[in-house]
C-alpha cells in the first residue's frame, strides 16, 4: 500500500514537472553540473595521484635510494676545460653494504653517456652499469632472455640487457637476444629484455625522438671500458666529471625500517662528504607526501563540489516555492478532497527528489563521459571509482530532500479556505 | 424520522481582520438529516460560504459544536479531519475545481488516492460513475477539452467516488448556462432520490426552489426555514 502510494506519487509529481518542461530542466541543471564537476574532478584528481604514486612505487616503496648530485658551479668557468669530482664513492657502497643490517641487498649503480649502435641505428638511451641485484631492487620483470647475473660482474663480459623501448627502437623487427650491440667502442651481446614501464606523466617518449629506457651492464665492465669519467661538451667549454657512483639503491627489509635506514644514510654521507654532492631520497616519503598532497586537493574539490551543489539546490528550492505558490489553488483543492498534510508534503517532496534524482543521473551520465573525453583526447589518464558517482548521486538525493522540505511544509500548513479562495 | 448526519449547535465564526473583529457567524442551531435536499440561500456577505466551508470541515467554528455522523469535529485533529472530507463529505465547486494536468478518470479518483483503506473497486466505479454522466467515451481527456457543463459532471462524479452521504455544493451551477443548470439540478434529484443528503448554497431563486427546504441566512443568523412543496 505504502509503495502503491509512494509509486503514485512519482507518477503524479513527474506529471506535473512534464507541464513545466522547460523550467524543471533548467532547474536540474543545477545539481546535473554540480555532480558532473563532482565525478569529473574526482576522476582526473585520482588519475593524477594514480599516475604520481606509480612513479613513486617504481622506484621501489621499500627502498632508500642515495644519489650524486652535482655541486653548485663554482663560478670560475672561463677555463676551456674542467675536472669536476664529486658524489658517492665505492668507500659508501662499501659502507652501506656492510654495515645496514636492514639491507637485504644493495645496487651500486653508475650512469654511463656513451652512444649505442646497431647497424645504422644510433642512440642516446641512459647506460647503467650496475649488479644483478639491480633487478630485485627495482622489481623490473624481464621479457626476455635473462638478467645480469653475478657470473657477469666476475668475469667482467660484455653482455647487456636492453629496456624495452631500446630494443624496439634498435631492433623492431627481431628478438635481440644474441644481437651484438655497439656502446660506445666496444660491443655487447644482448642476453635479455626488460617489460616495457608503464608509461607515466613526463616520462613519456616525444613521438619520434629520443626514446627512453635504458641498457644494463655489469658495473665491473663499465669500469673496464668506460672509466670514471664523462666528459660534457657545452658551448665553447669541456667538462670532465668524475663520479664514481650516481646511485645506491638500498633495499630494506621492512617498511619500518626505512626511515631508520634513510637516517643512518644521512648521518653516513654527511661524515664522509665535504661538500653536499649527495642526496638522499626515500620513496616511501615521496609517497606519504603525494597522498598528503592528495588529501589537501580532495579537501578543496569537495569543497568546490559542495558549494555547486549547494547552489543547484537553492536553485531547486527557489523553484519549488514558485511551485507551491502557482498551485495553491490545487493544494486547497486536494485538501478539500481528503488530502491529509503529509500527502501534500509527499507530492511536493517527491517533486524536488524527481528534479534532483533527475538532475543526478544526468550528471553521473555527463560525468563519467567528462573523464572520458579527457583521457581520450588529453591523454591523460583518469579513474572513476565507483564510490564517486553513488556519492555524487546520494548528495543530490539529500540536496533535494533538504530543499524540498520547507516548500512541501509550507504547502501542506496552508490554510485550506484560504488556499481554495487563491486564483 | 431520518438519521441526522450533521449538527450544527450555536456554532460562531469570528474573522479577524486587522483590529476589528468580523463575525460571519452569529450562532447557528440547525440539524440535517439523512436524504434532506437543502438550498442554502441568503446575499452576499450573508455568512453561507463560510457556513458551508464549516459544514464541509476546511473551516473550524470559533464557539459551538459542528457533529458529522456522531462525531464531534472539535476532537478531531487534522489528519482524521481530512480523512472525514474525503469520506463523508462530496464538494462540488462554482468552478469546478478539476486538476487541469489530470484526465477525467484521474480526476474522480483523486478522494480515492487520500483514504487509508480506499474502496477496491475505485477504478471500476469511477468508469462506472463516468459512464453516468454521460463522459464514458471522454475518460482520458483533460478538463480543458471539456465543455463547462461536462467539467461540472467531472467534478460530481469525483465527489460521489467514495459515495459519501452528505453532498456540498457551493453555486454548482453559477458559471453554466440554463440548459446545463438544468441538466445539473436534475442530476443532483437523481441523487436525492438515491438517499444523499444534499446542502446547496446558492443564491439563484429557481435553482434554490428545486430543494425540499430553503434556508435564509442574514448577517450570520438563520432567517427563516421554508419548507418547499414538491413540485
Amino acid at each position: 500500500m505504502l509503495s502503491n502510494t509512494l509509486a503514485r506519487s512519482i507518477r503524479l509529481g513527474v506529471k506535473s514537472l512534464l507541464l513545466h518542461k522547460l523550467r524543471s530542466t533548467l532547474t536540474t541543471l543545477g545539481v546535473l553540473f554540480g555532480v558532473a564537476s563532482v565525478i569529473a574532478m574526482l576522476a582526473i584528481g585520482e588519475g593524477a595521484s594514480a599516475d604520481a604514486q606509480e612513479q613513486i612505487r617504481q622506484l621501489g616503496s621499500q627502498n632508500v635510494i642515495l644519489r650524486s648530485v652535482k655541486p653548485p658551479d663554482n663560478v670560475n668557468s672561463n677555463q676551456q676545460t674542467r675536472v669536476i669530482s664529486y658524489g658517492l664513492t665505492m668507500n659508501d657502497y662499501q659502507r652501506v653494504a656492510e654495515t645496514y643490517p636492514w639491507a637485504t641487498s644493495v645496487v651500486p649503480v653508475r650512469q654511463l653517456i656513451q652512444e649505442v649502435r646497431y647497424e645504422d641505428q644510433v642512440l642516446n638511451p641512459r647506460i647503467l652499469a650496475t649488479t644483478a641485484a639491480y633487478r630485485d631492487a627495482t622489481g623490473r620483470p624481464l621479457m626476455e632472455g635473462r638478467f645480469l647475473s653475478p657470473a657477469d660482474e666476475e668475469n667482467v663480459s660484455n653482455v647487456c640487457v636492453l629496456g624495452y623501448e631500446v630494443a624496439r627502437a634498435l631492433m623492431p623487427l627481431k628478438s635481440p637476444l644474441g644481437e651484438r650491440v655497439k656502446i660506445g667502442s666496444e660491443y655487447f651481446i644482448v642476453v635479455g629484455t626488460l617489460q616495457p614501464r608503464v608509461p607515466l606523466g613526463d616520462d613519456q617518449p616525444d613521438p619520434g625522438s629520443q626514446v627512453t629506457g635504458e641498457v644494463l651492464i655489469p658495473l665491473t665492465t663499465g669500469t673496464k671500458w668506460y672509466g670514471g669519467m664523462q666528459v660534457k661538451i657545452r658551448a665553447g667549454s669541456r667538462e670532465i666529471e668524475e663520479v664514481d657512483l650516481h646511485e645506491i639503491i638500498a633495499q630494506i627489509d621492512t617498511a619500518e625500517n626505512v626511515p631508520i635506514a634513510a637516517a643512518a644514510s644521512r648521518v653516513m654521507l654527511d661524515a664522509h662528504h665535504q661538500e653536499r654532492d649527495y642526496e638522499v631520497v626515500v620513496p616511501l616519503e615521496l609517497l606519504a607526501r603525494a597522498e598528503e598532497t592528495k588529501r589537501i586537493f580532495n579537501i578543496v574539490l569537495g569543497s568546490i563540489a559542495g558549494i555547486s551543489l549547494l547552489v543547484g539546490g537553492i536553485g531547486i528550492m527557489n523553484v519549488m516555492l514558485a511551485t507551491v505558490t502557482e498551485r495553491t489553488r490545487e493544494i486547497g483543492i486536494r485538501r478539500a478532497l481528503g488530502a491529509k498534510q503529509r500527502h501534500i508534503v509527499l507530492q511536493f517532496l517527491v517533486e524536488t527528489v524527481v528534479l534532483s534524482v533527475g538532475g543526478g543521473l544526468a550528471g553521473i551520465i555527463l560525468g563519467l563521459a567528462i573523464p572520458w573525453a579527457v583521457e581520450t583526447y588529453a591523454d591523460m589518464s583518469t579513474i572513476v571509482t565507483p564510490t564517486a558517482p553513488l556519492l555524487a548521486f546520494g548528495i543530490s538525493v539529500t540536496i533535494g530532500l533538504l530543499f524540498g522540505i520547507y516548500p512541501a511544509w509550507r504547502a501542506a500548513t496552508l490554510d485550506p479556505v484560504e488556499a481554495l479562495r487563491h486564483e | 424520522m431520518a438519521e441526522i448526519v450533521a449538527a450544527l449547535e450555536g456554532v460562531r465564526r469570528v474573522y479577524q481582520m486587522g483590529s476589528t473583529e468580523v463575525q460571519a457567524l452569529a450562532g447557528i442551531d440547525v440539524e440535517f438529516r439523512q436524504g434532506e435536499y437543502w438550498s442554502i440561500m441568503g446575499s452576499s456577505g450573508s455568512g453561507k460560504s463560510t457556513l458551508l466551508n464549516l459544514l464541509g470541515c476546511i473551516d473550524r467554528p470559533t464557539s459551538g459544536r459542528y457533529i458529522v455522523n456522531g462525531r464531534d469535529t472539535d476532537e478531531l485533529n487534522d489528519d482524521e479531519l481530512s480523512t472525514l472530507r474525503g469520506r463523508e463529505i462530496g464538494f462540488i465547486f462554482q468552478s469546478f475545481n478539476l486538476l487541469p494536468q489530470l484526465n477525467v478518470l484521474e480526476n474522480i479518483l483523486i478522494p480515492v488516492f487520500y483514504q487509508d483503506n480506499p474502496r477496491p473497486d475505485a477504478e471500476e466505479r469511477a468508469v462506472m460513475l463516468a459512464e453516468r454522466m454521460g463522459l464514458g467515451d471522454r475518460t482520458d481527456h483533460r478538463p480543458l477539452e471539456l465543455s463547462g457543463g461536462q467539467q461540472q459532471r467531472v467534478a460530481i462524479a469525483r465527489a460521489l467516488i467514495n459515495d459519501p452521504p452528505i453532498l456540498l455544493a457551493d453555486e454548482a451551477t453559477g458559471n453554466l448556462d440554463t440548459q446545463t443548470t438544468v441538466e445539473i439540478l436534475s442530476l443532483f434529484d437523481e441523487l436525492h432520490d438515491e438517499g444523499k443528503t444534499i446542502l446547496l448554497v446558492t443564491h439563484e431563486e429557481e435553482v434554490g426552489r428545486r430543494a425540499e427546504r430553503v434556508m435564509l441566512l442574514r448577517d450570520g443568523l438563520i432567517e427563516s426555514i421554508t419548507e418547499n412543496q414538491p413540485c
